[in-house]
């Protein structure tokens, strides 16, 4: 699968950095002309991501989040990073409902969204290094489209 | 972003415009439980129609207001949901516990 574009992108672990980085994203995506919708999951997905880093990774101290965007012909990878605490059980922080942080009125839906609405996720991660999310996303509409 | 409220009885309803993710979870959740310590409130109505993008910090914020107010035997209703949105609170379980209705009349008159 050959590479068409790519973007990185490095941010503070700000909240306000949420909004910017899935706008970024999804801006970048749209390149390839998807659907609205399959545009909105991107951006879902790459909130999620994002809010993990700051919240869980960073646990709100500063550190950079950074995130990679390549593009293929019909498809994206995403991958958002940090050098934070890291995950000690991911299989358990992939749980639905999950959440390590119930007083912060967190749901425990992060990774079960970015399952849903991209086509695979890895999570490799090691505590106190760091956590890396890579998503995949290939956009059924210009597969099956006649658009190109 | 910014919520508006208007109140039908002991049901607030609150609007809530443009974006709903981490960064202004916090904001609307200090300003939905203020006006619901203001004057009595029963039964609350998130009203979605002005909202722009919402992500499971949304969840969040609309399970902590089921978890208070269902100690008063009240309510929690979604209405004005888009598609996009209705996809992450059909994933999120939380219809368990709150209802989804067309619209704020169609709400109120379940309540």
């Amino acid at each position: 699968m050959q590479v068409i574009n790519e973007i990185k992108l490095e941010f503070l672990s700000k909240s306000n950095n949420e909004s910017f980085a899935r706008v970024v994203a999804a801006a970048f995506v749209s390149q390839l002309d998807p659907t609205l919708e399959e545009l909105a999951d991107v951006k879902t997905a790459v909130s999620e991501a994002v809010t993990n880093a700051i919240i869980h990774g960073y646990e709100n101290r500063a550190g950079y989040v950074k995130m990679l965007c390549r593009l293929f012909l019909d498809a994206v990878e995403i991958t958002v990073e940090d050098e934070g605490k890291g995950i000690d059980d991911i299989e358990l922080a992939r749980q639905p409902l999950y959440t390590s942080k119930p007083d912060m009125e967190r749901s425990g839906m992060g990774f079960t969204i970015m399952e849903n609405f991209m086509d695979s996720i890895s999570v490799e991660s090691a505590v106190d290094k760091g956590t890396k999310i890579t998503m995949y996303k290939k956009f059924k509409s210009l597969v099956h489209g006649d658009r190109a | 972003m910014d919520v508006t409220f208007s109140k039908r009885g002991t049901t607030l309803i609150a609007k809530i415009r443009g974006e709903l993710d981490h960064h202004t979870a916090e904001y609307i959740r200090r300003k939905i439980d203020s006006e619901i310590m203001k004057s009595f409130t029963k039964n609350v109505i998130f009203d979605f129609s002005d909202i722009s993008f919402m992500d499971s910090s949304g969840i969040g914020v609309i399970m902590g207001r089921y978890k208070n107010i269902r100690q008063l035997h009240g309510r929690v209703s979604l209405v004005n949901i888009k598609p996009q949105l209705r996809r992450i609170v059909d994933m999120s379980g939380i219809l368990k516990y709150v209802s989804i209705h067309d619209n704020v009349n169609d709400a109120i008159n379940t309540m």
